[in-house]
């Protein structure tokens, strides 16, 4: 019983910031100025705390939606830009680990070593090399500055090396025994078996992603350019009710494929946590 | 002999077809090889080159560069706070969740549930989280109302020591989920049997998560501690978005010192930091590695001279019955 309590007491604790935005993206302008003002507008007073709004309205969404075309610039750059780095890793980073897990080569121990190094290091320090090579091609300041060094991340390597490695050896072995290539090995039972780890980096590539913020920071100068993420804080704390709309248009996308998904995103997350 | 012989040859030919086979391998792994070379791997040759040069680009300097960054008052405060950082927030972290992780296994019944509710704050982006964040710890934020509705003095959270806190709320809060679900697996891998042939042995429920299940969580250990790590650079968006280029004293991290030398175009001291990391974060994570085959080896080493024991007492007690027999 005090385990259940226990558990049940974080839940909340973890829902609940959650749960305020969303029933709160429904104040309406003025409500949101007088309750919130203090904080997000800079008015005189203390923020009130609101679980439900006095009178809920779509004003704000509306007025996002319809008169802000600058939003919607913001909203397609981040698709375009997540749409291409995921397009990317799938094309990349699937068959990259499926080396890792399935061939003994020469030199495979010091790349998976530099691989997870790649991966434990900040963007920070990556950034230096990315930006020399990204200027030299005269890239940066375009999509393809931000897309280019995301489609070549390791994490996703390093988390589908897992999930291929789970696939059983005798399984592989009859198909090589029947006598399929190493090619049709892969597309024909590496990649279905190990659909719920593609789907995982999937999902957690667009999570990351739709909420990046180093990249387009340092290799993006142009405004039309930047992605939801940097539009965001920008937008003027003069009508704090379309700011607090377009943090939740912000979410929804992230939501619904996190409730879609989650059941991969499970298997996914579980798959590298287990022993080889 | 003969026989022999031709069987050697046969084993060098598989050997040798093996060896074609592991190269085959090699061109799976080509399209990322050449991003990760393009991109990092051959341009960090370059910043380690210009790491011992003067802006330009040309002219030698020696160590002159890292002389600059060492002395820089501002790396020493960014390297102590990333450090304190994450210290702190790493065992915490990972300790908290093995807790929950333990905990809701033995809610069983609504494990699903639970699971996507710790699993959703990794969903919400940065910029939306942060206007919680801000409502929450602003000089005239809810948590600052409540307090002054206790009659006590409420302070500006995110301008002070206090951000730091925060912070690593912050972090926790997102990254429980994760972490959870990493231990869970781990945990649903041991057998079953182990703990009840523990408990009928008399064994209590610490002694179980004491001998049974920590031993058996080290791989599991391993890669959260490696993911969490990983996660914890990312809470500098929370920060960035929070308070901007230049936070309180107590969260300016390596990110932002970074990013303020790229603004200003420092490359020098960039490229001289950069190289320090690696070198740094290189060198524990092929410490770790060594450690960690180092102990396989000698885990199997014991598991291995077990077997012999065991296959020489069954060979003494097989005489043993051919001599009574």
């Amino acid at each position: 019983m005090l385990v259940r309590t226990v558990v049940t007491v974080l839940l909340v604790l973890m829902v609940f910031p959650l749960f305020v935005l969303v029933t709160d993206s429904f104040l309406g302008s003025r409500e949101i100025l007088e309750r919130f003002g203090p904080v997000l507008a800079g008015t005189e007073g203390q923020a009130e705390f609101v679980l439900f709004p006095q009178y809920p309205t779509l004003r704000a969404y509306v007025q996002l939606l319809l008169d802000s075309p600058e939003f919607f610039t913001a909203f397609w750059n981040s698709v375009f830009q997540t749409g291409m780095i995921l397009a990317g890793q799938l094309i990349v980073a699937v068959p990259g680990a499926w080396a890792f897990a399935r061939y003994r080569f020469p030199g495979r121990r010091a790349m998976w070593f530099l691989y997870m190094l790649l991966m434990i290091l900040p963007f920070q320090v990556t950034m230096v090399s990315g930006y020399f090579v990204l200027s030299a091609v005269h890239l940066m300041d375009t999509h393809w500055a931000v897309i280019l060094p995301g489609i070549f991340s390791t994490l996703p390597v390093f988390i589908l090396k897992k999930t291929f490695s789970a696939i059983p050896r005798e399984i592989l072995e009859a198909a090589e025994v029947d006598g399929a290539g190493e090619l049709r090995i892969f597309l024909l039972i590496g990649i279905p078996l190990g659909r719920s780890g593609i789907f995982s980096i999937m999902i957690l590539g667009f999570l990351e992603y739709w909420n990046a913020i180093e990249q387009p920071m340092t290799f993006l100068r142009t405004e039309s350019l930047m992605p939801l993420s940097l539009y965001l804080p920008d937008i003027s704390t003069s009508d704090a009710a379309v700011s607090f709309a377009a943090s939740i248009v912000m979410l929804l996308p992230a939501l619904l494929l996190f409730f879609f998904g989650q059941e991969y995103l499970e298997q996914g997350i579980a798959a590298s946590g287990i022993k080889e | 002999m003969r026989q022999r012989k031709i069987s050697h040859r046969r084993w060098i030919l598989i050997w040798r077809n093996r060896n074609k086979k592991q190269w085959k391998g090699l061109l799976f792994l080509i399209p990322s090889l050449l991003g990760t070379g393009g991109f990092v791997f051959l341009p960090f040759l370059d910043v380690i080159r210009r790491s011992f040069f003067r802006a330009s680009g040309t002219g030698f300097v020696g160590l002159a560069n890292y002389e600059a960054v060492l002395g820089n008052e501002a790396f020493c405060m960014a390297v102590k706070n990333t450090a304190r950082f994450l210290c702190i927030c790493l065992p915490l972290l990972l300790g908290l969740s093995l807790l929950t992780a333990v905990l809701a296994g033995q809610v069983l019944r609504v494990s699903g549930l639970l699971k996507s509710g710790f699993l959703i704050p990794m969903a919400v982006p940065a910029a939306s989280a942060v206007v919680f964040f801000r409502l929450m710890f602003d000089k005239n934020g809810w948590v600052n109302g409540a307090l002054q509705a206790f009659g006590m003095e409420g302070q500006d959270w995110l301008n002070s020591e206090n951000a730091f806190a925060v912070l690593i709320a912050c972090y926790v809060w997102k990254n429980l989920g994760y972490d959870m679900v990493l231990w869970m697996a781990g945990l649903s891998s041991i057998p079953k049997e182990q703990y009840e042939a523990a408990r009928v042995q008399g064994a209590g429920e610490l002694q179980c998560f004491l001998y049974i299940t920590l031993p058996q969580l080290k791989e599991t250990a391993f890669v959260t501690a490696l993911l969490s790590f990983v996660n914890g650079f990312r809470v500098f968006r929370e920060a960035y978005l929070i308070a901007g280029d230049y936070p309180h004293e107590s969260i300016y991290m390596l990110q932002h010192l970074f990013n303020n030398w790229f603004t200003n175009l420092d490359i020098q001291k960039m490229t001289a930091a950069a190289v320090m990391l690696v070198i740094v974060t290189g060198g524990v994570l092929l410490g770790n590695d060594i450690c960690t085959e180092h102990f396989r080896r000698r885990e199997e080493g014991t598991e291995e001279s077990g077997k012999r024991r065991e296959a020489g007492r069954k060979a003494k007690r097989k005489r043993a019955e051919i001599t009574k027999g």
